[in-house]
């Protein structure tokens, strides 16, 4: 029995690979399985090799692996490019049409399956991927009745009949390669799971939840890989709360609308990665100025340019930092889980609408795009806190205009919305008074700048680093963000078993930097290194300049488009812990 | 009821001494008292150029924003509050040149916003360039020879984007603009009204008295019916786009807001916002 492991499919994009993988793990997500899902796409709609790999394990997992337990292919190339991932005495289940070789140097057992031919039998070569995936599911020995439920729940809606010939294809694959094996291979069987049925999602369908949760009621945005599936979902929700998506004619358009509806009152936000979010940098800026809140979520994807729209990285770190002219205040929240990317959702709105300043949501591509098993989301943990906005204001004398930005204390002004009598007021991106009107007194300048610039000082989100130290001064200090944690941890068990100590940090609050609160166990640490998916250790480099240790600060960089693995993670951390060098992977 | 005074402030433009902008002001003041509003319910979110100062002359809510964008901006203004009136404005070169791509969309997207252009066929603010409206040969200091691109008609571009309401005036005709902008106010859908509006600074050519020559009232054709569409672009073209009046008016399409799915008469804004347990249970059980 094994608690866990890698299935993978792959073919042509365009050829069911999507669907297969999406009623495998639904399946196996009924079994209360945790799952974690790596998508590997092109830019482009049909052909081009494409494979959709899951991890299925008996306790909660973060991370794609290393290794391959069973490939699914449903060409030679998805075997020759994939074949190397999998284990000794892993499995091929290939379709039997294009006469399936395993390449050479690779231990590992072909069943070759007249997948295509059998799907023909039924009407038509399209019911292949069920034949495939009948035959990998009866590998494991899992109950089919589960998968046949899943297959209904995808075909229902396409009559009785389709479903009928859908688990008819299900049957005929799993006792042909039954039939082949002898029965389930044994050195496959998964232990039982706990039969709590998780909740199964990508990262951009926790943020449209949160969003929902969090009273958001209004987006505005442009389709961009791999942001579009928050917009998706919100035009299938927000009409049944009142509320609706505008596809806009570009990003410019949908920022400067959800910056005017935020400032007419309606929680309102915009998703878009790389280059939407390159075109919303003055608009970012205008929103700091005029003090509106605003949520931008940034799914970042390879850079620069069109770069490689599909593929994982973290390279625009510093565009979101510092990507606007002038100066304003501005919060970046990393979310590093599928969780996460629920709650804060809901933290950004709060806090864009507490210190009124743009918030940028941002994740990756991996934690946007890749489907997991995510733990229970607790509904008396939303709350909505809508700082100082003001109802019923005191009517207004002669001329006399609100004052919407008052010099405080804290920096933050109350804020009255359209529609009030008593609080008419002006908003412009030039600098301006207390009432809003332009200004170019310099006293007044230097005090509108240092209210707003001082309104972050000691902000900190929930859990602004997460940490794991479990010791006092460990060999190494691994930091990361976004979607690398599980698989940093994964590396940490192995090097503990070589006797290498670590502590892990996760940065979560990327701007204003939390320096305060790094800085003990950066003290402590003998080494520290850092590792993200871009080429200029941007995460590093707000670390050095912020905290400073720069002669204990080594990176670990990857930035060929593909999330880092356990084994990149520890041959790195293992070679600096033994010879004080890190080689890039 | 608010009269005109009421949507006075106390500030004094920055427009230079006989800009034409001053009279588009007064006719939004008129205008808005005209139809009932109160200051409190009108919100005038503006571009940048001279023009846009023009939201920071008005009492009532007003957002200046950046240059191009007025139009996203209003939209989302009336996206959260529909029980707002939304007047946008600013000026040929924020709306015809860095805005163009949002007067397109903006004119498809049909909601209820009347966007008031004040065409002065020239950059004014940046001190003396051309305009995406200037006159082809016009001198400039961008274009020293002449201007060699053509001249845009947004009236014709407004028909072909599906305007449903589309009229052009000039600032010195006060009665004629206060009438356009209040039948902008009441269209249901967008409504583009382009006013022609000297500047007195760097456009020597298209004056006062150069308008006055060559403008071309609407109220000379008895016969003319604003619902013909076909009508209205052979009107413009044969009229070089001189034309003043309402041009184009339809009333049968319904608004943006009026045909988003569940979107309520109250606004967006003054729903509650917090989601019932049993609501989030409903959307939590689809990933399961």
């Amino acid at each position: 029995m094994i608690s866990q492991l890698s299935w993978k499919i792959g073919g042509q994009q365009g050829e069911g690979v999507e669907s297969t993988d999406r009623i495998f793990s639904t399946a196996l997500n009924r079994l209360g399985y945790y799952l974690y899902g790596y998508r590997h796409f092109s830019s482009r709609i049909k052909g081009g090799h494409t494979n959709n790999k899951i991890r299925i394990s008996t306790k909660p997992i973060r991370a794609i692996s290393d290794d391959l337990d069973i490939l699914v292919a449903f060409d030679q190339e998805s075997i020759d490019l994939n074949a190397k991932e999998l284990r000794v005495g892993g499995v091929v289940v290939a379709d039997a049409k294009f006469n399936p070789t395993i390449p050479e140097g690779i231990d590992a057992r072909l069943f070759s399956v007249p997948i295509t031919a059998m799907a023909e039998e039924l009407g038509t070569s399209l019911m292949k991927n069920m034949v495939a995936s009948g035959a990998s599911w009866a590998l494991l020995g899992l109950p089919l009745e589960v998968f046949n439920k899943a297959v209904e729940e995808e075909f229902g809606r396409k009559g009785a009949a389709i479903v009928e010939k859908n688990i008819e294809a299900v049957k005929r694959g799993a006792e042909f390669v039954l039939e082949q094996a002898g029965g389930p291979l044994d050195e496959f069987k998964l232990d039982a799971a706990d039969g709590k049925q998780k909740l199964f999602m990508i990262g951009n369908e926790a943020i449209g939840l949160g969003s929902i949760a969090a009273g958001c009621r209004l987006m505005a945005a442009y389709p961009i890989t791999p942001a579009s599936e928050i917009m998706e979902y919100l035009i299938k929700k927000l009409p049944k709360f009142g509320g609706t998506v505008v596809q806009t004619e570009d990003e410019i358009a949908a920022v400067t609308m959800a910056i005017g509806a935020n400032y007419a009152g309606v929680r309102t936000m915009t998703a878009s990665a790389g280059p939407g979010l390159s075109l919303m940098m003055e608009a970012i800026g205008l929103a700091g100025m005029t003090e509106t809140p605003l949520v931008i979520v940034n799914t970042q994807r390879g850079g620069p340019s069109t770069g490689l729209p599909t593929k994982q990285e973290q390279s625009d770190l510093n565009a979101m930092v510092y990507g606007t002219h002038g100066e304003i205040p501005k919060i970046v929240i990393a979310p590093a889980s599928i969780e996460d990317c629920f709650y804060d959702t809901i933290e950004s709105f709060n806090l864009a609408e507490q210190y009124q300043v743009p918030v940028i949501l941002m994740t990756d591509l991996q934690l946007s795009l890749g489907k997991q098993s995510c733990e229970p989301l607790d509904y008396n943990k939303i709350e909505i806190k809508r700082g100082k906005l003001v109802q019923n204001v005191p009517a207004l004398e002669g001329h006399d205009l609100f004052k919407r930005y008052e010099l405080t204390e804290d920096g933050v002004s109350p804020r009255v919305l359209p529609g009030e009598k008593g609080g008419l007021h002006h908003v412009t991106g030039v600098e301006h008074d207390e009432v809003g009107r332009p200004s170019e007194n310099a006293v007044n300048r230097q005090n509108m700048m240092d209210k707003r610039l001082n309104k972050l000082n000691d902000m900190y989100i929930r859990d602004a680093i997460r940490v794991d130290a479990p010791h006092e001064t460990p060999d190494l200090l691994i930091i990361g963000m976004g979607s690398t944690g599980g698989t940093i941890d994964e590396a940490r068990t192995l090097l503990s078993l070589g006797g290498i100590s670590t502590n892990h940090i996760t940065i979560r609050q990327i701007h204003p930097f939390p320096t305060k609160l790094l800085l003990p166990y950066l003290q402590k640490a003998k080494q520290v290194i850092v590792i993200e998916n871009n080429a200029t250790a941007q995460l590093a480099s707000q670390i050095k300049m912020h905290a400073g240790f720069a002669e204990k600060i080594e990176s670990l960089l990857k930035y060929d488009g593909n999330p880092f693995l356990p084994s990149d993670v520890h041959k790195a951390c293992k070679e600096l812990s033994l010879d004080g060098n890190v080689q890039r992977v | 009821m608010a009269t005109f005074k009421e949507f006075r402030n106390n500030v004094k433009p920055n427009w230079c001494p006989g800009c034409g902008d001053f009279s588009i002001q007064a006719a939004i003041q008129r205008a808005a008292a005209n139809v009932g509003l109160e200051p409190e319910n009108l919100a005038v979110i503006s571009g940048i150029g001279c023009s846009g100062r023009i939201s920071g002359y008005i009492n009532a809510y007003g957002f200046h924003g950046i240059h191009g964008r007025v139009l996203p901006i209003a939209q989302g203004v009336k996206l959260a509050n529909r029980e707002m009136t939304v007047i946008a404005s600013g000026g040929d070169g924020d709306g015809f040149a860095i805005g163009m791509g949002h007067t397109v969309h903006a004119i498809r997207r049909n909601l209820n916003v009347t966007y008031i252009v004040m065409d002065n066929q020239i950059y004014g603010l940046t001190k003396g360039q051309t305009s995406p409206r200037s006159a082809e040969g016009f001198k400039t200091k961008s274009t020293p020879e002449g201007s060699i691109e053509s001249t845009l008609s947004p009236l014709e571009i407004a028909l072909s984007a599906g305007a449903t309401f589309v009229a052009q005036s000039f600032s010195s005709d006060l009665k004629q603009l206060t009438s356009l902008i209040e039948q902008g106010i009441k269209h249901e859908g967008f409504s583009l009204i382009n006013v022609f509006s000297p500047c007195v600074t760097f456009n020597k050519i298209n004056t006062y008295d150069w308008f006055k020559e060559n403008i071309v009232n609407l109220e000379q054709f008895p016969d003319y019916d604003p619902t013909n569409r076909v009508l209205a672009m052979n009107k413009i073209m044969e009229t070089n786009g001189m034309l003043t009046g309402l041009i184009y008016q339809n009333t049968t399409r319904k608004s943006y807001e009026d045909l988003v799915t569940g979107f309520k008469q109250e606004g967006l804004a003054k729903q509650d916002i917090m989601i019932t347990p049993d609501q989030f249970d409903k959307l939590v059980a689809e990933f399961k």
